[in-house]
């Protein structure tokens, strides 16, 4: 990793002794990565940058917030309304927890569809699921700090979920709340796990970093890179293309902030907090939607919460239950139409959580909770009997599609 | 690229159907207000005239405790005019030297003075309702402006056939359950314009409206100005990194 040789003497200097030059360049500039990676591979430096994004106005945001049940609320306004471009900061932060969430949410049924968390990715996958579980912690306790109606009832319901646990489940709740109810103590703790939770977060990147460049990028063949041949510099090929991905995300983005900024929220937490005043119906962020669907598909309250934390838990376990040593759905015929299946039933399960339990909605939701953990199986059963299309010998082979078919077969040995 | 631009129309269209269709309740008639779009500003004069009604009838019985009297300026209120409109209203302030509170004017520092002390001065005053703060109200209310203008404008004098409504409530089509506390709070010409519009309960209704929408958004103007010039820049910047990537990647593929 050392040895390099900069010209400029400073850089040269620094660098003898303390690295950090020599570990930029191997792992950001010549780091190399396989050349026919698909613009599905943009989000995970997407994801990355919504992040940034969140740490950055999160500081200057915290600079005008106050976490008291009496002032909050009018704290969160006061930064609306009279710091300067607070409204910008505030309605970036806000919609940018959501297109956190998309960014991590495609990023991850990448994965899923080219079979990133096979081996050796396997850790690699499992940091990343880790990533997205502090996610939700840290958005679900953001969602809490403006105290308004939704943030106040999301709260309670969702730290009464743990008075499920049996025997302990009381006295948790009780830890969670530093009291007997939903009050002044929970939001100064939420607030404090707020700000702290973010840096968990790097540090996670950090390492999911390390392990992705251990084991290198999949690609959407989910071959092995073969040799130099299949791969490409990192800089300048994939920093522009992220560049250009971060411009599209950027539109998007800014579109809803700047245009409606209102979305992806609940009218509902414009009416400041009031423990008297239960909200018709209770909708968390839609970001948790399918969980909230599975929770409420089963009619027992401690089943419920397993079969929610049980839904991401799995996923942890996914690289040993799926049995097919071929990654890419491109060469599994079967898999590839499970996969968009498992898909829809987590976008109706979605749907299901942002209804009222009522009617079909109820039976509907036990089905697709239903298909979502039959997936699991499924999957351990397909490895064994689907047969997998040819798979190409490179990476190079099918993208320099003008060689000769020789070309393919020839010297790349290497692994 | 094209089937990842499919693939990720069909999911932003999903995206988009499934709040969609999960938002329910009478449908509303969009009204066509001046901010609507991405190019859409408040109109001041139409906000002066919301403002006169709220001050002449919403603010008997609604607070609007975020907005400070110093805002007006924002409408087009002169700075002694703004005075002027505060001084109206008394404050509680102090203690002075003496260790005694006083009641003083308001100042432009000041936010709207409230119509009750607390809250339950103004149930006591309304019938044991509790009219809400107005300050966030075209944003806490599903539906926003258009929601607002349907029920100011939602009002029957006689429920359907076999609704009943009780003493001290008055039918409402907008309102959930339509039956609502408030009652008919405008009426034609309750309020004479110094700019002569012509002042229809429509009319009264639609600026009260736009005044309540620039309570709850103040920042829309400028919101909506710098997002079209942010947006033309970020389309731009894309544009020249997408050219930037086919020139680089050009002898890859």
């Amino acid at each position: 990793m050392s040895g390099q040789e900069f010209d400029n003497k400073i850089i040269q200097w620094v660098d003898e002794r303390l690295p950090i030059f020599s570990i930029l360049k191997h792992s950001a500039v010549d780091y190399p990565t396989p050349k026919n990676l698909n613009y599905w591979w943009n989000f995970g430096s997407l994801a990355g940058f919504m992040l940034v994004v969140m740490v950055a106005t999160g500081i200057f945001l915290a600079m005008g917030y106050a976490a008291n049940t009496l002032v909050a609320f009018g704290a969160v306004e006061h930064i609306m309304r009279d710091v300067n471009y607070g409204w910008l900061l505030r309605y970036l932060h806000m919609n940018g927890a959501s297109f956190f969430f998309i960014c991590v949410y495609i990023h991850i049924f990448r994965g899923l569809y080219y079979g990133s968390y096979k081996a050796p990715r396997e850790l690699l996958w499992a940091l990343g699921l880790l990533i997205y579980l502090v996610m939700m912690g840290t958005a679900f306790m953001g969602y809490v700090l403006p105290w308004g109606q939704m943030s106040f009832w999301g709260a309670t319901v969702i730290t009464n979920l743990f008075s499920a646990v049996p025997v302990v489940g009381d006295y948790i709740v009780t830890l969670l709340w530093g009291g007997f109810s939903v009050d002044n103590p929970t939001l100064n703790r939420f607030f404090a796990l707020h700000y702290l939770l973010p840096f968990v977060i790097f540090a996670l990147v950090f390492l999911h970093v390390v392990a992705l460049h251990t084991s290198k990028s999949n690609n959407p063949l989910g071959i092995d890179v073969k040799g130099p041949q299949d791969t490409i510099p990192f800089h300048p090929y994939y920093t522009i293309k992220d560049l250009f991905g971060i411009g599209v995300l950027l539109l998007f983005y800014l579109g809803v902030v700047f245009f409606a900024p209102n979305f992806f929220g609940e009218p509902d937490n414009y009416v400041p907090a009031n423990p008297l005043v239960t909200p018709p119906h209770i909708v968390p962020e839609w970001y948790f939607l399918p969980f909230y669907a599975i929770l409420r598909a089963i009619p027992d309250k401690l089943g419920g919460v397993v079969a929610m934390f049980g839904a991401i838990i799995i996923l942890f376990f996914l690289p040993w239950i799926d049995s097919s040593k071929v990654r890419s759905a491109k060469f599994r015929p079967i898999f590839k139409q499970i996969f968009w299946i498992f898909l829809a039933v987590c976008l109706v399960l979605g749907y299901c959580g942002s209804q009222p339990p009522e009617g079909e909605i109820v039976i509907v939701g036990r089905i697709a909770t239903a298909a979502y953990f039959l997936f699991f199986p499924l999957l351990w059963v397909l490895g064994k009997v689907e047969k997998p299309r040819p798979l190409p010998h490179s990476i190079a082979a099918p993208v320099l599609k003008g060689a000769s078919a020789g070309h393919a077969a020839q010297p790349m040995e290497k692994a | 690229m094209r089937k990842f631009l499919t693939s990720t129309l069909a999911a932003a269209l999903l995206a988009v159907a499934v709040p969609a269709l999960a938002s329910e309740g009478p449908a509303l008639e969009h009204q066509n207000w001046t901010w609507n779009g991405p190019f859409g500003q408040y109109d001041p004069a139409q906000l002066r005239r919301g403002f006169q009604v709220f001050r002449e009838i919403c603010s008997n019985c609604h607070s609007m405790k975020l907005v400070a009297y110093r805002n007006l300026g924002y409408l087009g209120f002169t700075e002694d005019e703004v005075k002027a409109i505060a001084a109206e209203k008394q404050v509680q302030d102090g203690p002075n030297d003496q260790g005694d509170m006083y009641a003083r004017p308001a100042r432009p520092s000041d936010r709207f003075v409230p119509p009750f002390p607390n809250d339950q001065a103004a149930r006591v005053a309304n019938n044991g309702a509790l009219p809400p703060d107005l300050s966030l109200i075209n944003k806490a209310r599903a539906g926003g402006p258009d929601y607002i203008y349907a029920v100011l404008t939602g009002f029957r004098d006689t429920p359907p056939d076999g609704v009943t409504i009780p003493d001290g409530m008055y039918y409402n089509v907008a309102f959930p359950g339509h039956q609502i506390a408030m009652p008919p709070p405008i009426n034609d010409d309750q309020v004479t314009y110094a700019d002569g519009t012509k002042a229809t309960k429509e009319q009264i209704a639609k600026d009260a409206v736009a005044f309540l929408n620039w309570a709850a958004e103040p920042e829309l103007d400028q919101r909506h100005s710098l997002g079209v010039k942010a947006l033309i820049f970020v389309f731009v910047m894309t544009l020249l990194f997408y050219a930037l990537k086919r020139k680089i990647w050009a002898n890859v593929h």
